[in-house]
């Protein structure tokens, strides 16, 4: 192994086993990390949508932005910077999203169930990569969103502040409104209520942020790369996350192989297929990976802070407008979401060009 | 000398435009200006991978690479 090389297996063996562990310590199954799951808890819980079950402030969001921010400044790699169609952005985000949750993960729960033997992960991954290869023909097209500029340096931190109120109010739990509940909900049952005890989940948050910061640990990186320009470093990245979740879900019993009955999933292939190639093409297009761009914005990037919170939006969107996936399978609302917003993706990436 | 200026450029197109570079004018030193030091890594691991050699300048938080054939 090359010298190089050592930083991005050390990450990828962080975010595996702190994933492995969190899923032991109460965290859903094959969901010891999820961006878009925790995101979508998180606009749940500060009631942006009404999903009973799946709301919760998960603090393991909040740990990768913070612990990207620290290790950013740690290493003097802080820089406020934005304005590369930061408007877009939001949109990709929130498209990004709505793809993700109709296979029910973001690209890093995609390789954690994978790892855990669910196949259906294995169809998504497949879409993943037809997504990235769209992606990357925009990107050998001239595709391009414009110059970031440098930006006032408070805007840098709005991310993380955000971070830290959300992580005040999952400790105070503050009731304004005793009949009706709120200002924020969190669930009774169902995967929302699932979760390691706030501190473990915080640190391994923290821990996930700093590691992906240094090795800028990106899961649709990887593949774009390998692709553009058959650099496979960032590729290592996720197949260590594989490999260490792999061998940790049978050292802890809970790997199981096949399509059928898988935890927090469905077995709708062309579905599972095309919400990740949307969540391929969009990241591509964004720059990186859900995972990626939390940690971007922790380090100062603003436009990346936008496609967080479009994220956020998109989560509300998806559960209010019926586009979320379930167990049982995507209503016809999310297939139609999914079509239009690989339309839409596919616009971006056209317009959007160097003259 | 050839300068090639991603300032500003989100990933991956610092090295996408440095690799055209490369491609395009293999026998010519070419100077890369980025602004981060993600860019400043990628740009590096990309000529280092294509058998160049890099020197790396840093000012103000930006960085200037001169990309050169190895030996050359």
């Amino acid at each position: 192994m090359k010298k190089g090389n050592l930083l991005i297996w050390l990450a990828g063996i962080v975010v595996g086993v702190c994933a492995v562990v969190l899923v032991t310590l109460g965290n859903p199954p094959n969901m010891g990390f999820c961006i878009a799951c925790f995101e979508r808890d998180i606009a749940g819980a500060i009631g942006l949508h009404r999903a009973g079950v799946v709301q919760y402030i998960r603090p393991e969001i909040i740990g990768i932005v913070l612990g990207a921010l620290m290790a950013a400044i740690a290493t003097r790699e802080f820089r406020p910077e934005g304005g590369s169609s930061p408007a877009t952005r939001f949109v990709l985000g929130m498209f990004v999203m709505i793809g993700a949750l109709v296979f029910l993960g973001c690209p890093l729960r995609m390789v954690l169930r994978f790892g855990g033997g669910d196949l259906n992960a294995l169809v998504a991954l497949l879409g993943f990569i037809a997504g990235i290869v769209v992606g990357v023909l925009f990107l050998k097209g001239g595709f391009n969103m414009g110059r970031t500029q440098k930006q006032r340096q408070v805007d840098g931190w709005v991310l993380s502040a955000v971070m830290v109120g959300l992580l005040l109010l999952l400790l105070a739990r503050p009731v304004f409104n005793a009949e009706a509940g709120g200002p924020i909900f969190f669930s009774p049952e169902g995967p929302g209520a699932m979760y390691a005890f706030w501190g473990i989940s915080l640190i391994a948050g923290l821990l996930v942020g700093i590691f992906a910061q240094r090795a800028r640990l990106c899961l649709a990186g990887g593949i774009r790369d390998l692709i553009l320009i058959r650099d496979s470093y960032l590729v290592q990245g996720f197949i260590a996350i594989f490999l260490v979740v792999l061998i940790g879900t049978l050292v802890t019993g809970t790997f199981k192989l096949g399509f059928a009955e898988q935890p927090i999933a469905h077995t709708e292939h062309l579905w599972n297929f095309l919400g990740m190639s949307l969540v391929g093409l969009g990241s591509v297009l964004l720059g990186g990976c859900p995972l990626r761009q939390l940690v971007l914005a922790g380090s100062g990037n603003t436009d990346s802070a936008m496609a967080v919170l479009g994220m956020i939006v998109g989560a509300a969107v998806s559960h209010n407008f019926m586009l979320a996936a379930s167990p049982k399978g995507v209503l016809v609302y999310g297939k139609i979401a999914v079509i239009l917003g690989l339309a839409l993706a596919c616009a971006v990436g056209l317009i959007n060009r160097e003259a | 000398m050839i300068e090639v200026d991603v300032r500003g450029l989100s990933c991956p197109l610092p090295v996408v435009k440095t690799k055209e570079a490369l491609e395009k004018n293999p026998d010519e030193t070419i100077v890369v200006l980025v602004d981060t030091a993600v860019s400043r890594d990628n740009v590096d691991r990309l000529a280092r991978n294509k058998g160049f050699s890099v020197n790396a300048e840093e000012s103000d938080g930006e960085f200037r690479l001169t990309i050169k054939k190895e030996g050359g």
